[in-house]
């Protein structure tokens, strides 16, 4: 596994972390047919953490980060983001993504539109936001991840780090309270991890809610305030980053830990 | 070890490409005669087009045009030459029959503005680069030709007024440059309507001007749809868009079968002058019944209407393959399923016989439009598989981007996945175009003159009893100019829409 180190040091001062809950999951169950993908998740994740989720392949990582937006359906126990819960019933679904941001491992950026469309199109066609307002709102984010001289061109002209920036700044223009991020630099160079991941540690410093997939152990121990290790489906140990990294306690912690680092 | 190293003093600058790649001379010899075995295959192949185009040229460039039966080109070119020259004669004589079939001479100015019309109302549709003021002047320039061609006082009054609107428009377009026009929009200049609204109307004025009769009736049409409009508009966000779009749809199918035949009826009253059978309505044109049609206008207005209505039908069975609603799925699934594994001429068939044995006695129901929606559900079904195809070639990733971003189902599909799986299907969508275009030339075997039904009606004539190859050349040369432009059409939409490098 790569480990880019970061140039400059997350100011962790500003990260502040509320007592006002943002996600909160009960007793979580999901399956894929008959296969048990994700046991007994329990988890509450206040508004300006920033958690990252690690594990072996398969454990689950996007798997649990697709339900909190609900590109997959859970079958039991509860999933409430700020405050609502997802259910069958689409007009919390549609609350629910509004609010919460994702970025791709794969960027899934359209490449029919150009750049400014795709960081206009949600805000013109989900929010109603008038298009010379969301135009100024995607440039001012196009700005924040320093490619707005792209504006214009198509995402199959950009760099996959300048593709992946530009799926960030389409997420930030929802303005929304929640960031979900599964894997997004595994598809990148080592260079252009570094860029992508310095814009993700701006927006944590800004106090973003932000739940990461990633196997960027620097990136974590720079910004998370809590890392969150699965395996088969499962929870296996959370903790403070210094902590989780230095003293691990479960078994397969320990070993995945050692397999990585 | 030393001559391992090598560091360059000085960069080399670009040269000119060796003189055999460039020029005509470096052309030919690149493509054509690039060693003995491809040398060999130029030169026959040169002989084998000059043995063909030796043969068919004189062949073509016959002097026959004015000849005014098959005796008579024989006699131009000895009795033997019977296949030796085309006789053109027959397409000089006949040639307005196989635009027109038997369409009543005085009216064939009303499919000819139809034509016209037709290609300002795709424009907008077709090309986006050219400007909407443009688009205005060849409205108003039809127009102008139109009522000039009408003559009469007051067809060269109008058709002047129009052609003069549409000098005046043009030269404005002319005389400010785009920079200067978007600088006039900004500071508040009235912009003219946007075109597509005439592209919207079209299909209401063209079955008026080819089938003739009251213009309420197309009126009304068209109010059907503004009814179910506005159905769906106020009442969608009442009781759900669903809901919605089912009382919007009722709502139309009431306004047409019930209400718009009286609403017709008291307009033309009021707009009929005198009485009885020499009674004259003042906005109406003369009717022309569906067995008068014929010819290329036959087969360009159900080419044109099944390609126009086939791609919308194609789409919504492809979605519905994909839904989740069973019931929706498997009644999309056995309609594309049934229609695709019946053949085109069964269709017809059906319409044009066993239809009447299922409507009750006493209906007239058109058999041009009979016709049109048999053709139009067979080409649907097939756009609907080439749709498909395009949307399987999305990646899962377009679908939960645009659902991430809490996009619902049909902007979705509206703003992300069509726009991407059409562009992908082109290729296909066009050949489905092209071959329905050519297979309305089925209708033949059904009994309406078609341009291959025409040129057996000539043949049978007997001045030109047996005149095969020019007719048929004919034919087949016009059925060409039509889908090979579509062909380049769809290369040209292809490029337009291509997003990566470039
Ligand atoms: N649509 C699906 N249908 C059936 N099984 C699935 C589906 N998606 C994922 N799985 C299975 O569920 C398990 C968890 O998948 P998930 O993608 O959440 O793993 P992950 O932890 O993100 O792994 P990775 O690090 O490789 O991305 C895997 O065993 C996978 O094979
Ligand atoms: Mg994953």
């Amino acid at each position: 596994m790569s480990s880019i180190t970061l140039e400059t040091h997350a100011d962790r001062s500003k990260m502040e972390v509320s007592d006002e809950v943002a996600i909160e999951i009960r007793d979580m169950n999901k399956w894929y047919g008959a296969f048990h993908v994700l046991r007994d998740i329990d988890l509450k994740v206040y508004q300006g953490e920033r958690i990252v989720i690690a594990g072996p392949s398969g454990s689950g990582k996007s798997t649990l980060i697709r339900c909190i937006n609900r590109l997959e359906e859970h079958q039991e126990g509860q999933i409430i983001v700020d405050g609502t819960e997802l259910t069958s019933d689409l007009k919390n679904v549609d609350k629910v993504r509004s609010e919460v941001g994702m970025v791709f491992q794969h960027f899934n950026l359209f490449p029919h539109l150009t750049i400014l469309e795709n960081c206009t199109l949600a805000p013109i066609w989900v929010r109603k936001t008038p298009r010379k307002e969301a135009e100024e709102i995607a440039m001012h984010f196009l700005e924040k991840v320093k490619i707005p001289e792209q504006a214009l061109k198509y995402p199959g002209m950009l760099s996959g780090g300048q593709q992946q920036r530009v799926a960030i700044a389409r997420s930030l223009c929802m303005m929304p309270r929640i960031m979900l991020f599964d894997e997004p630099t595994s598809a990148l160079d080592p260079e252009m991890i570094k860029e992508v991941l310095e814009t993700m540690v701006e927006l944590a410093e800004e106090g973003m809610t932000m739940l990461c997939v990633t196997h960027e152990m620097g990136f974590a121990k720079e910004v998370a305030n809590r890392v969150i290790f699965m395996d088969a489906g499962q929870i296996v140990e959370q903790n403070e980053p210094e902590e989780f990294f230095n003293n691990p306690q479960n078994e397969r912690t320990k070993l995945f830990l050692s397999q990585i680092l | 070890m030393s001559d391992m190293s090598y560091v360059r003093s000085e960069m080399l600058p670009e040269r000119a490409p060796p003189a055999s790649q460039i020029g005509f001379v470096g052309w030919i010899r690149a493509n054509l005669f690039n060693g003995v075995g491809n040398s060999i295959l130029t030169i026959l192949s040169l002989i084998f087009l000059w043995y063909i185009l030796s043969a068919l040229l004189p062949w073509i460039f016959a002097p026959t045009w004015n000849s005014g039966s098959l005796n008579e080109c024989r006699e131009i070119f000895g009795a033997d030459g019977g296949h030796g020259a085309a006789c053109w004669g027959v397409i000089r004589e006949r040639w307005v029959q196989l635009l027109f079939g038997f369409y009543p001479e005085a009216e064939r100015w009303r499919p000819i503005v139809g034509f016209g019309l037709l290609f300002v109302a795709l424009i907008p549709v077709l090309f986006n680069m050219i400007s909407r003021r443009m688009n205005w002047v060849l409205l108003l320039a039809v127009l102008g030709l139109a009522g000039l061609y009408l003559g009469g006082a007051l067809g060269i009054i109008a058709g002047l007024l129009l052609l003069g609107a549409a000098g005046f428009v043009g030269f404005k377009a002319f005389t400010t440059s785009k920079e200067d026009r978007a600088a006039e929009i900004e500071s508040g200049a009235k912009r003219l309507p946007n075109p597509f609204i005439f592209s919207a109307i079209y299909p209401f004025i063209a079955p008026w001007l080819l089938w003739g009769g009251s213009i309420w009736l197309p009126v009304g049409a068209a109010l059907g749809f503004v009814v179910g409009y506005f159905a769906y508009r106020f009442l969608a966000p009442v009781v759900g868009s669903l809901a919605g779009l089912i009382i919007a749809v009722l709502a139309a199918l009431i306004w047409w079968l019930l209400l718009m035949a009286p609403m017709v009826d008291q307009l033309d009253a009021l707009f009929t002058i005198g009485e009885g059978p020499g009674a004259e309505n003042l906005l109406a044109l003369e009717p022309v019944e569906s067995r008068n049609f014929g010819g290329f206008m036959l087969s360009i207005t159900i080419g044109v209407v099944a390609i126009a209505c086939s791609l919308p039908i194609g789409v919504v069975l492809a979605l519905g393959r994909q839904s989740d609603l069973l019931i929706v799925k498997a009644l999309c699934v056995g309609f594309i399923e049934f229609i695709r594994g019946v053949p085109l001429i069964t269709l017809l068939f059906v319409a044009s016989t066993l239809l009447n044995i299922f409507l009750p006695p006493g209906t007239n129901f058109d058999i041009i439009l009979r016709v049109l929606i048999m053709v139009t559900l067979f080409a649907a079904a097939y756009m609907a598989e080439v749709v498909r195809g395009g949307l399987a070639a999305l990646p899962k990733g377009q679908y939960e981007a645009a659902d991430a971003l809490g996009l619902d189902y049909w902007k979705a599909q509206r703003l992300i996945i069509m726009p991407q799986a059409l562009k992908i299907s082109i290729p296909g969508i066009v050949s489905t175009f092209i071959g329905v275009f050519k297979d309305t030339v089925l209708v033949s075997i059904i009994g309406l003159l078609d341009p291959l039904g025409l040129s057996n009606a000539i043949r049978a004539d007997q001045d030109w009893n047996g005149v095969v190859w020019e007719l048929y050349g004919f034919i087949a040369f016009m059925f060409f100019v039509f889908c090979f432009s579509m062909s380049r059409y769809s290369m040209y939409l292809e490029r337009r829409l291509r997003t990566d490098h470039s």
